[in-house]
């Protein structure tokens, strides 16, 4: 069972990424680079966060149309698990792959602080190890994490069970106060319509091994790994 | 050669914080008949074509494959001789 990191000029996750797959969950994880057109035998892709190309044009502009990214779309119509992470997040709905778009934050601040987060669906392969309605700890940084779509998207998307996560306060209250960037509904993480490719501004990968003092975002690999496993035996 | 300017901006009700920052800053000063601002963005761009209308097309093409965000932006474009 093998991990791909998919790695563009200005990635600056992608360690974090490495570790958690390598030394949390101890599987085989590689680095896949822009330009590949195969990415090889490889069972998940995480699309980590950072500043690919610079941010230039818009976060993930440039990015989403790199070689590496058709290859990308090829193995999440085929089923493949996906996951991107902060800018791999906009790289996703830049590639059509998510609906929606993350816009400048409404406070036009850079965003850099821990983070309380409800989980919204816990039926799925990237959150099976939490239950719906827990509050978790996950970091955020992010200058355009203002996720927005439009209203009929977002209606489909709500009634679908495609919002995993939402910012809240620590004890879980969801409200336009908790909301750290303007969110459409506080959304800070979703899922497509066919439950395979995940897109989240906050970051589990800072948060998945215990020395760091957060641990909350260990669950979310742990999903990924548990599904690969049924999947494959 | 043919100049082409692109101007993206974000669609009409999607709310530009930079906008009002650009408000509120003018209206500091004394700018106070500003009602209402939206940042945007221009590309300037040399294109290596003669023909208008196939300028016209590529430029499009441009737009909806990279430049613009029809998620959230729109945009509109003027081409000249360069």
């Amino acid at each position: 069972m093998n991990w791909g990191v998919l790695l563009f000029p200005g990635s600056n996750c992608a360690e974090d990424c490495f570790h958690a797959v390598d030394k949390i969950l101890g599987k085989p994880v590689k680095y896949l680079w822009h330009k590949d057109t195969d990415l090889g035998d490889v069972d998940a892709i995480i699309i980590p966060g950072g500043f690919s190309y610079g941010d230039h044009l818009r976060p993930g502009a440039i990015a989403h149309l790199s070689p590496a990214m058709t290859a990308v779309k090829e193995f999440a119509a085929g089923g493949g698990l996906v996951i991107g992470i902060c800018n791999g997040f906009q790289i996703l709905t830049e590639s059509r792959m998510l609906p929606g778009s993350l816009l400048q934050n409404r406070g036009l601040k850079f965003l850099c602080q821990d983070q309380s987060l409800k989980v919204d669906n816990a039926d799925t392969p990237f959150t099976s190890e939490y239950a719906s309605g827990d509050v978790v700890g996950f970091p955020i940084a992010h200058n355009e994490g203002n996720y927005y779509a439009a209203p009929d998207t977002i209606a489909e998307m709500e009634a679908n069970g495609q919002i995993l996560f939402r910012y809240c306060s620590p004890d879980g209250e969801v409200s336009e106060g908790t909301n750290p960037n303007g969110s459409i509904n506080s959304i800070a993480g979703i899922i497509n319509r066919t439950g395979n490719v995940v897109g989240m501004m906050p970051h589990p990968e800072r948060s998945a091994d215990s020395v760091l003092g957060l641990s909350d975002g260990k669950g979310v690999f742990v999903s990924m790994l548990k599904h690969l496993e049924a999947k494959h035996g | 050669m043919l100049k082409a300017i692109v101007t993206v901006m974000l669609k009409k009700g999607i709310f530009d914080p930079q906008g009002r920052a650009v408000q509120n800053g003018l209206d500091s000063i004394g700018f106070d008949q500003v009602k209402k601002v939206r940042v945007g963005k221009q590309l300037e761009m040399d294109l290596e074509m003669t023909d208008m209308a196939t300028a016209e097309a590529s430029v499009h093409d441009m737009c909806d494959k990279m430049l613009a965000n029809p998620v959230v932006e729109s945009y509109s474009f003027e081409i000249k001789e360069a």
